[in-house]
């Protein structure tokens, strides 16, 4: 219970410092609304903001599949073929000193204003910590696992997918919670750059026409749901990794 | 205590095995050289040495699971290759923490993509007295729960030897000795090669101990300490042999006795 009550006591508690802040110094609306306001415009405009909200949802909830697949598969075939480690590996690593946001407006000239860019978008910054988690659990297997799995006459083919997987999928976890967190920024970057739908959108719209409270409104929801996508997935991975010793130090709740 | 026998029925007669010329070490540097002895078929052999000196290598080497350095050779009596068929115990338990104890006994067979033979996995878990935590993980068992585990794993296998690397060496002192005892009964028959740093292990369970020293086989100390095993390693019979392994581990002027050392 106090485990909810709290960081709600505290988010409550921030919102009363808002309110306050706004009327004692007097801020005018356009620059930071209250949150009433913020509130107010939330329920008034609830059918536009959630059509956007789904948008967004969708493309978060697009790339975290793709990038977790093509992660998977690329930790699996690098485990798989140490040949192919050396020649994925160093590319891996120097794509990702290519700023993600600073491929948006390619990936906007490539695959027009729908959804594919930011779909497109959020797979590539899932993609890496996926990949690198689940390589590092991949080969960091406790080496007398294989040891005795070789002794049992398991082949190599075996021993990746009775052994080495399952024994990596707690970094996995590691790697896809980052991958959730990040997730959201994929999608709203590629919808600032260029778009006709989704929370991203709206809240440049919004900004476009200093009507500030819409914008917090759209800000709020996106929040709320990067933080419920967090969750549930936190919650399915704790179930996958079930065996794992309780001693996590992700959780935070 | 009377057990049916059924699985230890067809692993068809014991192997004896010769090491010839084994050399042990790091990748440039030898430590033991030209090592040759004999382990007798359907014994245990016990081998001690200071820590760095490859008796782990020279298991893995047994085992097949690392390539042999220059001349050693490890031969089975029977001609036929050892790699394939021995089974691996060590000291750490190595179950698997996502599989149940039942599912960890039968990992061979998983592995391999045959069908669990559940009759002999209860048999097994039976014997090894925890029958009744099959379905339980590896992280619900006690440290001498997940030893018999293992034990009861690599016993699934039945293969005709059992390498051991210090498989007690983590368990309290009670523990170890009934497990000791288990092992003991239940790989009757059995070829077993065990790596221990324990004097008293070796003096109650093995038939012929051998303390491995760096330089040529010459400086490796063979011996076979009096009546049979399972002994009880507080006999006063023993003190020699305790003694003569103490110096070889030593060689410092390293003295006690059983008594001494017991007490």
């Amino acid at each position: 219970m106090s485990k909810v009550a709290k960081p709600l006591a505290v988010f409550v508690g921030l919102l009363v410092i808002w309110h306050m802040a706004v009327s004692v110094f007097d801020i005018a609306p356009f620059i930071l609304p209250g949150p009433l306001a913020v509130i107010e415009v939330a329920i008034s405009r609830a059918d536009i903001l959630l059509g956007h909200a789904a948008v967004t949802f969708m493309e978060i909830l697009l790339g975290l599949v793709f990038g977790t697949m093509l992660g998977s598969a690329s930790a699996l075939f690098m485990a798989y073929f140490r040949q192919a480690r050396s020649w994925l590996l160093p590319v891996l690593v120097v794509s990702q000193a290519v700023p993600v946001f600073a491929l948006a407006p390619v990936l906007v000239l490539w695959f027009g204003y729908g959804m594919a860019p930011k779909v497109a978008m959020a797979t590539l910054i899932i993609y890496f910590p996926v990949t690198a988690a689940f390589y590092d659990g991949l080969r960091r297997t406790e080496p007398g696992w294989i040891d005795l799995a070789r002794t049992l006459g398991a082949s190599k083919a075996a021993i990746l997918r009775q052994i080495r997987l399952p024994a990596a999928l707690p970094a996995f976890a590691s790697g896809l919670r980052v991958a959730a967190a990040v997730a959201p920024i994929g999608a709203v970057v590629g919808e600032w750059v260029g778009s006709s739908a989704g929370l991203g959108y709206y809240m440049l719209l919004m900004n476009g026409r200093v009507q500030t409270a819409a914008m917090f409104a759209a800000l709020f929801i996106l929040a709320i749901m990067a933080v419920a996508i967090y969750f549930a997935i936190d919650a399915a991975l704790r179930r996958l990794v079930a065996w794992q010793p309780e001693a996590d130090p992700a959780a935070f709740t | 205590m009377q057990r049916p026998n059924r699985v230890d029925s067809d692993r068809g007669p014991s192997v004896s095995l010769r090491l010839r010329d084994t050399s042990l070490g790091w990748d440039n540097s030898e430590l033991v050289r030209n090592l040759s002895f004999d382990v007798p078929a359907g014994t245990w052999t016990c081998l001690l040495g200071e820590s760095g000196v490859g008796k782990s290598t020279l298991l893995r080497t047994i085992a097949g699971l690392i390539e042999p350095r220059a001349t050693t050779q490890v031969l089975a009596d029977d001609g036929a290759p050892v790699a394939g068929r021995v089974a691996f115990m060590a000291q750490q338990d190595l179950l698997l923490p996502w599989l149940s104890a039942a599912d960890n006994v039968a990992l061979g067979a998983r592995l391999r993509g045959e069908r669990t033979d559940a009759a002999r996995v209860r048999d097994l878990l039976e014997r090894t007295g925890i029958a009744a935590r099959g379905d339980a993980r590896p992280g619900k068992l006690s440290g001498g729960e997940r030893q018999r585990v293992a034990l009861a794993r690599t016993l699934m296998e039945d293969r005709p030897i059992v390498l051991m690397d210090e498989p007690f060496s983590a368990l309290d002192a009670i523990t170890r000795v009934e497990l000791q005892a288990l092992a003991f009964e239940l790989l009757a028959g059995r070829t077993v090669v065990m790596v221990t740093h324990d004097p008293f292990e070796a003096l109650r369970l093995a038939t012929g101990v051998h303390v491995l020293s760096p330089g040529d086989n010459g400086s490796h100390i063979a011996m076979v300490p009096p009546g049979n095993p399972l002994r009880d390693p507080t006999d006063p019979s023993l003190r020699d042999s305790y003694r003569q392994i103490m110096e070889a581990l030593g060689k410092r002027g390293m003295t006690g006795s059983p008594a001494s050392a017991a007490a």
